[in-house]
């Protein structure tokens, strides 16, 4: 095992690094979006809750990622350290120093990389709030954000786009281009869902959720208006997130954006009427949030595959994550009886994976192997991610409780844990859908 | 059942890292990395066996 140098990546010229951190800068919509979509989704008694931990998952992920997370992930032409198999040098973490020492921060690519992937990963954190909705105490999600942005995030995130072993597939085994994943749907999004079936495991389901039958009881969220406004916010952040991926991950040119634009809109667009049919067909009238669940998960869908696609796949994609994230929330819900207020597992992991795959069925990405790049990334991320954010997370779990005490949950969590609601003219303690 | 499912979930990982550095031949490593999936599945479908919540925990 010894520290190699990757090769380094294109230089861009100025212009292109001012309108790629113009894009940078608008990526934190996409936060925004899903705290208003999560909070939405969940109780009214624990809307502050929600809102508080947002902000507190993207501060801890921007703190913890700076001080530990980038020295695991590095960039491409970064030293890390490799692993020699068949002559070959497989990168699994790079040796970078902490705190950023030494790195400059100006317009270069590398440094562009350090800003996105501080937004980045607290993206990755804000999805398993959804999941663990209503139940998650505030301390445990801190903790819990710290070691997805400290270890697991950068270290996938390295062999995706550091330059690690995913990246080289294509150098080292001839598997097309290496696994290709531009926007991040899966460093970011199936990274963060299955950090959030992982939490929904932990923490179990919320109080009232199943029957003695086993039956699931509806728990409705609060407020549709923040769910589309966070819709809305999210597709103006997804669209910088993807273009600003494409040029640094894949190094697109700036003219790419607009295709990249007009394939993650489309994405969504299908998805969003997709899902919307589904459920006419499945409960006899449109759901509004599985539709909304729906815009998201063709953004998510959208992320690895966004800078290959032609518009008419694009529409495909996205058709098929609106089918898929009906059928899987339905799915895990009656047959799992997973509790997932927001369906984070569905949205996130499932349409992540999605997305993953259509890169290999759908992308024009020359000649090459692409299928088994594409099948590589979808294994480690089930069988080395999964086992490693549940393992973290148990442990976690062992030393510091992760679920609310029963009166948190019967008072809310605002209430419990915050001294105060969100809404304070409202008595909102009423809540006829909790068996007390 | 739950720590079984884990480790199948590793184990259908390292065969497909496995047959990805090491195998040579395309339709071999194909064929591999399609059983390290499925391998996965399988360890997959434990682990969620393994968390299904019986009625009176749900409450």
């Amino acid at each position: 095992m010894t520290p190699v140098a990757a090769p380094p990546v294109l230089p861009l010229s100025e212009i292109s690094a001012v309108f790629c951190l113009l894009l940078i800068l608008l990526v934190p919509f996409t936060g925004t979006g899903l705290a208003l979509v999560n909070t939405g989704l969940g109780g009214a008694r624990s809307a502050a809750h929600s809102i508080l931990a947002a902000l507190c998952v993207m501060a801890v992920a921007a703190l913890v990622y700076v001080i530990v997370g980038y020295a695991w992930q590095g960039a491409p032409g970064h030293p890390d350290h490799a692993l020699v198999v068949a002559g070959k040098a497989w990168g699994w973490i790079a040796a970078e120093p902490f705190f950023l020492r030494g790195r400059r921060l100006d317009l270069s690519p590398s440094a562009l990389t350090i800003l996105l992937q501080m937004f980045s990963v607290g993206l990755a954190g804000l999805i398993p709030l959804s999941s663990g909705a209503d139940r998650w105490r505030l301390g445990a999600i801190c903790a819990s954000t710290a070691l997805l942005a400290g270890f697991t995030y950068p270290l996938f995130a390295h062999w995706v786009w550091g330059g690690g072993w995913l990246a080289e597939l294509g150098v080292n085994c001839g598997l097309g281009r290496g696994f290709i994943d531009g926007g991040g749907s899966s460093a970011i999004q199936v990274v963060g869902g299955l950090t959030a079936l992982s939490i929904t495991w932990i923490l179990g389901p919320r109080r009232g959720k199943f029957s003695a039958e086993g039956m699931p009881a509806a728990l409705p969220g609060h407020n549709a208006v923040l769910v589309f406004l966070g819709c809305t916010l999210a597709w103006i952040g997804w669209i910088a997130l993807n273009s600003a991926g494409a040029i640094l991950f894949l190094s697109a040119e700036t003219g790419r954006v607009v295709l990249i634009a007009v394939n993650t809109t489309l994405c969504a667009a299908a998805s969003t009427l997709g899902a919307a049919v589904v459920t006419r067909i499945r409960f006899g009238r449109p759901d509004a949030s599985l539709s909304a669940n729906g815009w998201i998960a063709g953004l998510v869908a959208s992320s690895a595959a966004a800078a290959f696609l032609k518009p008419a796949a694009a529409i495909f994609v996205g058709g098929v994550a609106g089918i898929l994230v009906v059928t899987s929330a339905d799915f895990l819900e009656f047959q799992l009886a997973i509790d997932d207020p927001g369906g984070a597992v569905s949205v996130h992991a499932v349409a992540g994976l999605w997305g993953i795959l259509a890169v290999a069925l759908l992308a024009d990405t020359g000649p090459g192997r692409q299928w088994i790049a594409q099948l590589a990334g979808v294994a480690t991320l089930l069988g080395f991610v999964l086992p490693l954010t549940y393992g973290l997370n148990w442990l976690l779990d062992r030393i510091y409780r992760q679920r609310v005490d029963r009166e948190g949950e019967l008072q809310g969590m605002d209430l419990f844990e915050l001294g105060s609601g969100a809404y304070p003219e409202f008595d909102i303690r009423g809540d006829e859908f909790l068996q007390r | 059942m739950k720590i079984a499912g884990f480790l199948l979930l590793i184990a259908g990982w390292a065969i497909v890292v496995a047959a990805v550095a090491l195998l040579p031949s395309s339709g071999a490593r194909f064929g591999f990395v399609f059983a390290g999936v499925a391998v996965e599945l399988f360890g997959l479908t434990l682990a969620v066996r393994a968390h299904l919540v019986l009625p009176a925990e749900g409450e």
